[in-house]
């Protein structure tokens, strides 16, 4: 029998650690794992480490100052702290909170938590790319709004939000702007300051770096309340003894990928480009979500009427390819993406989507190989579907 | 996340496509909730002599459909509408258990198509009358 192929198209759930940065946090688990909080000579290594890991993190998106960068444990505190953090401070100045449609639900739920504390969320609405309606902003936009959060790059659809004219925008008020850069830090140039973003989330992982940690970028100045209070670590905001070797780790990836970003970026913009002309010439009914061309390089999400993206994505795993579907099946609810209908999908054109989230390891064979499956995959369960253009108006 | 036998009524399923003629036909779900499915049965002295599906929906609803498909053939429209969805999904070895409501229609399926079946047979019998 011969071994099937395998491929990994599902990188936006999980990546692996680039061996550079596990070579960097190897020895602060083995023998430098003093506390950085402690004066001996361990703990001062533990310290250096620290302060480096910081250094690198903070170059990565041009921060003012090192000490802006808080870590954190990965990108849903950054964003929870974020969000909680500006609005409990700052709700004497104002209750209104601003965010998008088209969120992370790390942004989602803290924001309908607060609605439960007193405050107010709108959620703006995007067009049929997923872009971000400026005018919707500008008219929501008051005194009383004190925090508006807006993802850089949506990690279901792949596009990338203006941000230099949401930040504009939103500094024509007191409000203060938060970024959730999960998927964008590392893989395309983001300058906090040339932005003018206030508040920006890291994720380590979604660089190659370990799980389990990431960092919030505070703009020099800006106060917040923290979400965990202890030993004061992280100037008082993220209490309890710093994860040194993930820091470390983290580090080493934000480093390699600032350092190496235009080639990743060359290499994975070829291979998304030729997936989705060979995923949408093909097959009739067949369409991209998101934006054609203002998308991060490993983003391709398409959908195909007619059929579900799970079985879409069984028959793929059936030939060793690893995707992720954003339809309700394969999610803990049966609800589709509310990015997907966000963009103006109907709920049956939402549940045939398909994300594949590309990684520097695939290469233009694995494009080749996946683009070879599809029409056999859809063309069988579309024969076993109920469903035709007419009833679907297409 | 399913068992081997899903996972083969998946990659092979039985009796998928329509039947033009057929006596009667049954349609659950809604495409809105991401599953839909159509059953289309022939009937012959009380037995389900052919059976077909057509399902839009995840591998568990292609799966429960099929596996509806091969129970109800060969038997009498009683026995046929004995069959629950619970016993579909012991007969595939089990579903997650957020699968066992929206993606384990096909026994509604062919409930409704064996209903179909009776009220086209009670307006056939009203013309003779």
């Amino acid at each position: 029998m011969s071994k099937t192929k395998k491929v990994n198209m599902d990188y936006a759930s999980g990546k692996p650690v680039d061996p550079r940065a596990i070579d960097a946090m190897l020895p602060f688990m083995k023998t430098s794992y003093g506390n950085p909080s402690s004066l001996h000579v361990s703990g001062q290594e533990a310290k250096l480490a620290l302060d480096e890991a910081r250094v690198k993190v903070a170059d990565l998106v041009n921060a003012e100052k090192v000490e802006s960068i808080i870590f954190t444990s990965g990108a849903t505190e950054s964003n929870n702290l974020a969000i909680k953090g500006v609005a409990n401070r700052s709700k004497d100045k104002g209750t209104k909170i601003i965010t998008s449609s088209v969120e992370h639900m790390s942004v989602v739920n803290p924001v309908k938590f607060l609605t439960t504390k007193g405050f107010e969320a709108v959620f703006l609405p995007v067009d049929k790319f997923g872009t971000l309606d400026l005018a919707s902003l500008k008219k929501e936009l008051n005194d009383k709004t004190t925090l508006v959060s807006i993802v850089y790059a949506n990690g279901e659809i792949g596009t990338i939000e203006p941000i230099r004219e949401i930040s504009k925008i939103v500094h024509t008020t007191n409000a203060v702007l938060h970024v959730d850069a999960t998927v964008a830090a590392g893989q395309i140039p983001i300058d906090v300051q040339a932005l003018g973003i206030d508040l920006l989330t890291i994720s380590s992982n979604d660089m190659y770096g370990p799980k389990g940690v990431g960092a919030l970028y505070i703009k020099d100045g800006l106060r917040i309340e923290p979400l965990l209070h202890g030993g004061g670590q992280e100037k008082g905001l993220r209490s309890g003894t710093e994860n040194i070797p993930g820091i470390v780790a983290f580090g080493k990836a934000a480093e390699i990928a600032k350092k190496e970003m235009q080639t990743n970026s060359e290499h994975l913009t070829k291979l998304r480009d030729r997936l989705i002309e060979g995923l949408l010439k093909p097959l009739p009914y067949t369409f991209l979500n998101g934006h054609p061309t203002n998308r991060v390089p490993d983003n391709v999400s398409v959908r195909y009427s007619f059929i579900e993206g799970e079985s879409m994505l069984l028959s793929l795993e059936m030939n060793g390819v690893s995707v992720s579907s954003g339809s309700a099946c394969a999610s803990k609810t049966l609800e589709p993406s509310h990015v997907l209908l966000a963009t103006g999908l109907k709920h049956e054109e939402a549940h045939g989507s398909i994300m594949f989230s590309l990684g520097r390891e695939n290469i233009l064979e694995d494009v080749e190989y996946v683009i070879g499956l599809m029409p056999s995959i859809i063309n069988r369960l579309r024969a076993m579907s109920p469903l035709t253009p007419k009833e679907l108006k297409l | 996340m399913y068992s081997d036998k899903v996972m083969e009524h998946f990659k092979n399923p039985k009796n998928t496509g329509e039947i033009h003629d057929a006596d009667g036909v049954g349609t659950v779900g809604n495409p809105v909730c991401g599953d839909l499915m159509t059953m289309y049965i022939k009937v012959k002295e009380n037995k389900i002599t052919d059976i077909k599906f057509k399902t839009f929906g995840c591998g568990a609803a292609i799966a429960t459909s099929s596996m509806t498909t091969e129970m109800a053939k060969g038997k009498t429209l009683e026995e046929a509408l004995k069959i629950t969805r619970a016993d579909v999904a012991t007969s595939l070895g089990g579903l997650p258990p957020v699968k066992m409501h929206c993606s384990n229609l096909a026994a509604d399926a062919l409930h409704e198509a064996i209903k179909d079946f009776y009220k086209k047979q009670e307006a056939t019998n009203e013309v003779k009358k």
